[in-house]
């Protein structure tokens, strides 16, 4: 019988205990909103901080608080934000997809080697040496640390250079933080044509260093009609706001630093 | 000796020659586990800071006003598990009501302090030492801010030695112990003091 007061006594205070978390349960309760949670099960979620804020739940608590996109989350494109939208009763924009793309093609066959490099693979590092591997200062350096932060599999490297499998790219811009060089940049996934260079030197220094480096010839200026392309500093843009993806600067350009879109793809 | 000294030499006590981490060798746990960085460090010390103090008030009671009485003083520990549990719990909500900023600072750590033993063993320390009320306030109070001290001190000497050269192996975890241990021995040394 001995065990059962003390029992008792645990069991009651434990009640008791229980009772007051209740109570203080209710007296301290602080709303959380529900869409919260809708809108973070919306997400993507891959904690690629490409909406900006440092994790998921923080997007998700920015947007029903209004400061942010109802589209922001950019690994889960259209579909997120049209679900995400619905959660806030608002219509979603469509997105504009984005993509990583490397503004180079300077690969072992194109571009001019400095030296031999050894040392740790690691584009970072070969930056730093001698002004990098290849002899064109403003080029992929190819040893592959974008595709190492690629969360997504969607960065490979041929012949020195890195490719971007823009079906899998979500557009979160790892890479382009991690590119030592800068020579990956964020585009929209429908602006198929761009120039593949960003040599800003001039045209002899440029030519000289690459067989594929943008010579600021305008060439496709001329050839624009929608004047979409200005040659500045050296080399081409072209503003994907007034480019109709018609291919025609693609067919004069002497250098082949602007891919037709087909191509592409 | 005059009470004010007393209680003076019974802070100190409690902070530096009878520090629980170094002396008592109670909340090593979140010691070695929340050492990494100075501002988390100071969090958790500021939450177990606080926990202790206001587990050291309730368990004091609990003890006095129910478990003698009902002459079951052996489930002390018991008891004593459930209530800080309980107690962290309304700690928690307290402050997720009544100051976001607080709450958002202590973060996980507020949590995970339900299981420090370094909680409980302040709670059975007042009882096997037989403080009155004030001093086991007091005990805790002190004893917190002194397990905040050595977690704070851990954590600036663990940021070092981050960027210092250690041999291989005893990188990370061996080294960690080893610095615990002669800051131990440091804190010896304050042992005439009181």
């Amino acid at each position: 019988m001995d065990i059962f007061i003390p029992a008792l006594i645990v069991a009651v205070i434990g009640l008791v205990l229980g009772a007051l978390l209740g109570m203080a349960s209710k007296k301290f309760y602080v709303k959380v909103d529900e869409r919260v949670e809708q809108v973070r099960a919306y997400c993507a979620g891959a904690g690629c901080g490409a909406c900006g804020y440092a994790s998921c739940d923080a997007f998700a608590e920015a947007v029903v608080k209004g400061e942010a996109p109802v589209n922001g989350c950019r690994p889960g494109g259209n579909e997120a934000a049209k679900a995400i939208a619905e959660v806030m009763g608002v219509n979603a924009e469509k997105t504009n997809p984005i993509v990583a793309r490397v503004i180079c093609q300077g690969s072992n066959a194109t571009a001019k080697e400095r030296y031999n490099y050894n040392g740790i693979p690691s584009c970072r590092v070969a930056a730093g040496i001698a002004g990098g591997p290849k002899q064109c200062r403003f080029s992929c350096i190819g040893l592959g640390d974008c595709m190492a932060k690629c969360a997504f599999g969607a960065i490979h490297m041929e012949n020195n250079l890195c490719v971007i499998d823009e079906d899998k790219c979500t557009g979160c811009g790892a890479c382009v933080e991690e590119c030592p060089r800068n020579v990956i940049r964020l585009l929209p996934k429908e602006q198929s044509v761009y120039v593949h260079c960003r040599n800003t030197d001039k045209a002899r220094m440029a030519r000289d260093v690459c067989m594929t480096a943008c010579i600021a010839c305008a060439r496709c200026k001329k050839a624009c009609q929608y004047d979409a392309i200005t040659v500045e500093n050296g080399v081409a843009t072209i503003d994907p706001e007034k480019c109709t993806r018609c291919g025609e600067c693609a067919k004069v350009c002497p250098c082949k630093c602007i891919v037709p879109p087909e191509v592409v793809a | 000796m005059s009470n004010v000294t007393n209680i003076l030499l019974f802070m100190v006590s409690c902070v530096l020659t009878h520090n629980f981490i170094f002396s008592r060798f109670l909340g090593c746990c979140p010691f070695l586990g929340v050492s990494k960085k100075v501002n988390t460090a100071a969090s958790m010390g500021l939450a177990v800071t606080l926990v202790m103090t206001m587990a050291s008030l309730i368990t004091w009671c609990i003890y006095h006003f129910i478990l003698i009485p009902l002459d079951v003083m052996y489930l002390q520990t018991c008891t004593f598990i459930l209530v800080i549990a309980a107690l962290v719990q309304v700690i928690e909500m307290f402050l997720k009501k009544t100051s976001p900023g607080l709450y958002k600072a202590l973060g996980i750590y507020l949590p995970l302090i339900t299981t420090n033993c370094a909680v409980l063993g302040v709670a059975v320390l007042n009882i096997t030492e037989e403080l009155n009320l004030g001093y086991a306030i007091l005990n805790g109070l002190f004893g917190g801010l002194g397990f905040m001290l050595a977690i704070v001190l851990m954590a600036g000497v663990r940021e070092r030695l981050e960027t210092s050269k250690i041999p291989e192996p005893l990188k990370g975890f061996p080294l960690s112990l080893i610095s615990a241990s002669l800051m131990a021995v440091a804190f010896m040394g304050f042992g005439g003091l009181a």
